[in-house]
């Protein structure tokens, strides 16, 4: 394999996306559409669709005066959406499936802990004491340090007791506190809008070969001393920068529209590390395509075999779906781009954690494969 | 028929060579040698193995049965060190039509590995030839059929190749265009090249070529200069000869 027969190749191919029209919509002027199509539909631009954190209670002692009091007083601070629930299996249940951010459940003698407190503000020994617990999205940093800070607040509040100083009967676990940050619900879909634009290589990258094929252009490149590997890392070569390039268009979109992304500079690398990385996974899939389409038209229809489901299953649009969709939608690379970005971008996990990691592990393995399966499907039946 | 040429003076060697696309022999027990520096027109109807032969030389196909030299590098097992010496116009019109002409014969150039100094002029060079210098810097798309196949050759001429292969090269193009690129052929020949071209242009083989070989049915029926072939068959022509040997009836491309 030669370097300088790989960047001819390259170049060749850059220069198509800038100067054919139909490569030019898909790469650049698509992506940018589908943005603040997204951007201005779901309250990016003047949007006053806001979300807040969604919270579960759970009284363990049943309603009392004491716990519809610590309810209304959660969600009288404008940023809890709380809904109560009568049981806590069914509130483990809802935050399990990402229906909820947190769960708090009230110890059973919560009315008792609040009335001994009220009464002898003074005397601990006097207190009935109990232990309050919150259950936590764990992939969500901004949750996590967010609704401890707050749910103590509100019972501080509650108690009317000075928290600097000054005891409590019950505990909770308060980390750091935190600016509560509202979001929108562009917001929640924009690391899915990066895996929904880049999806659409697979079709350029099929019309690409199929057409090169169709017009006699693979065929004589394949008469020099050019070899398949040269022009399969020309190709990955070409679309990894186009891949990069396109993720930073997107990106820009999004952060015009208000999407400011949480995490850093590491969280930003990684997350365009892992974009890039699933432009291998879009090569492959495209070669595979053209191996299988007869002309350039027949691998614009046939992209969508691999191209649909990575859309449904992969990308926001999958929240929106069944639960049973959603662990399809486990099965496809794009879901662990999305993932990953989710994490990085919107609930600022670390780069080293094991979510992060794994959805890093997931999209690079699954690319490298689909990459390789793609080469070499398309070597054995694609050439010719 | 078989053409003895001494060794040293062989540019192409086809030994035996067969091709087979599942019962259909496109190619039969084909052995030919082409000297070099010479210009070899290589002849028939549609469908008869012109350029499935072109295909095999060029590697880009591998015959069933029998060997193929180019340069003295078997083209099977040294297909690269084979494929750097030749320079390929295809049947097709095999062109970018996004890049300029300019840029379709650089990148063909790249391909070679063509230094960055060396392309250069040799890029004016050929384009020069060609007839397409003042229209270089223009997408191929915008190009007549006549200028793409123009574009086609000088891609296949940049790298100053040793032998060439040109697969019907002045299919679509007008007298002035065609006479040109005879006339390059020639010069081509002149400094020592060796050319192999397919036409269906008589007069053009009768103009070019110093050897032809009619092929018909993946055999090989005549082979012979132009003037020892119409003397051979009393032809008055080239054109006259082909019938002769191939029948009025018309084929269909296979």
């Amino acid at each position: 394999m030669k370097l300088g027969h790989a960047l001819a190749l390259a170049k060749k191919d850059w220069k198509r996306i800038f100067r054919e029209p139909a490569f030019l919509f898909m790469i650049i002027l698509f992506p940018v559409m589908l943005t603040l199509a997204f951007g201005t539909s779901f309250g990016a631009v003047g949007g006053s669709q806001t979300t807040s954190f969604t919270l579960g209670m759970v009284a363990l002692g049943g309603n009392s005066t004491s716990s519809t009091q610590f309810y209304h007083d959660l969600v009288a601070t404008g940023a809890l959406k709380v809904t109560s629930y009568s049981n806590n299996g069914t509130a483990q249940s809802a935050l399990s499936q990402g229906n909820l951010q947190a769960v708090v459940l009230l110890p059973a003698s919560f009315d008792e802990t609040v009335q001994s407190f009220r009464s002898h503000p003074t005397e601990p020994g006097m207190w009935t004491n109990s232990t309050l617990s919150i259950y936590l999205d764990k992939g969500s940093a901004l949750t996590v340090q967010v609704i401890p800070t707050m749910v103590s607040q509100v019972l501080e509040g509650m108690l009317g007791a000075k928290p600097v100083n000054q005891a409590l009967p019950i505990s909770v676990s308060v980390p750091s506190q935190v600016t509560v940050k509202e979001s929108t619900v562009f917001q929640s879909f924009a690391p899915g809008l990066f895996a929904f634009a880049s999806i659409y290589m697979i079709m350029t990258v099929a019309q690409s070969f199929t057409g090169d094929r169709e017009n006699g252009l693979l065929r004589r490149i394949l008469v020099t001393p050019t070899t398949s590997a040269d022009i399969v890392m020309g190709s990955v070569v070409s679309y990894l920068v186009i891949g990069l390039f396109q993720a930073l268009l997107v990106f820009a979109c999004v952060y015009a529209l208000g999407y400011a992304p949480v995490g850093g500079v590491s969280a930003l690398i990684v997350g365009f590390f892992i974009i890039t990385v699933f432009a291998m996974c879009n090569i492959g899939f495209g070669l595979i395509t053209a191996a299988i389409a007869k002309s350039a038209g027949a691998a614009t229809g046939i992209s969508f075999i691999f191209l649909m489901p990575q859309l449904f299953l992969g990308t926001f649009v999958g929240s929106a779906l069944s639960s049973s969709a959603q662990a399809a939608g486990r099965l496809l690379p794009a879901y662990y781009v999305t993932d990953a970005l989710t994490s990085l971008w919107t609930r600022g996990t670390p780069v080293t954690s094991m979510a992060v990691l794994t959805d890093l592990a997931a999209v690079s393995v699954s690319s490298i494969i689909t990459l390789l399966l793609g080469v070499l499907v398309f070597k054995k039946f694609g050439k010719s | 028929m078989q053409r003895e040429v001494s060794q040293t003076a062989t540019a192409i060697a086809i030994e035996g060579m067969t091709k087979d696309y599942g019962d259909v022999r496109a190619v039969d027990n084909l052995t030919l040698s082409i000297s070099e520096a010479e210009v070899f027109g290589l002849l028939g109807p549609n469908g008869s193995g012109k350029t499935t032969t072109i295909n095999c030389i060029t590697g880009i196909l591998k015959p069933s049965s029998g060997t193929i030299r180019v340069g003295g590098f078997e083209v099977r097992t040294q297909g690269r060190e084979a494929r750097q010496i030749m320079g390929v116009s295809p049947q097709e019109t095999a062109v970018y039509q996004y890049l300029t002409g300019k840029e379709n014969v650089e990148f063909f150039g790249k391909l070679y590995s063509v230094s960055k100094a060396v392309l250069g002029p040799r890029v004016d060079y050929v384009l020069e030839k060609v007839g397409l210098t003042e229209e270089s810097g223009r997408r191929v798309s915008k190009y007549s059929g006549g200028m793409k196949r123009r574009v086609s050759i000088a891609m296949a001429l940049v790298t100053d190749p040793k032998i060439v292969l040109l697969d019907e090269p002045t299919v679509g193009m007008d007298p002035q265009a065609r006479r040109s690129i005879w006339d390059f052929i020639l010069e081509l020949r002149d400094k020592g090249k060796t050319i192999v071209l397919t036409t269906h242009y008589m007069e053009e083989a009768d103009e070019l070529c110093d050897e032809v070989g009619i092929i018909d049915h993946g055999k090989l029926i005549a082979l012979g200069s132009p003037t020892d072939l119409k003397e051979k068959y009393h032809a008055r022509d080239l054109e006259d000869v082909f019938i002769q040997l191939t029948g009025r009836k018309i084929r269909e491309a296979a």
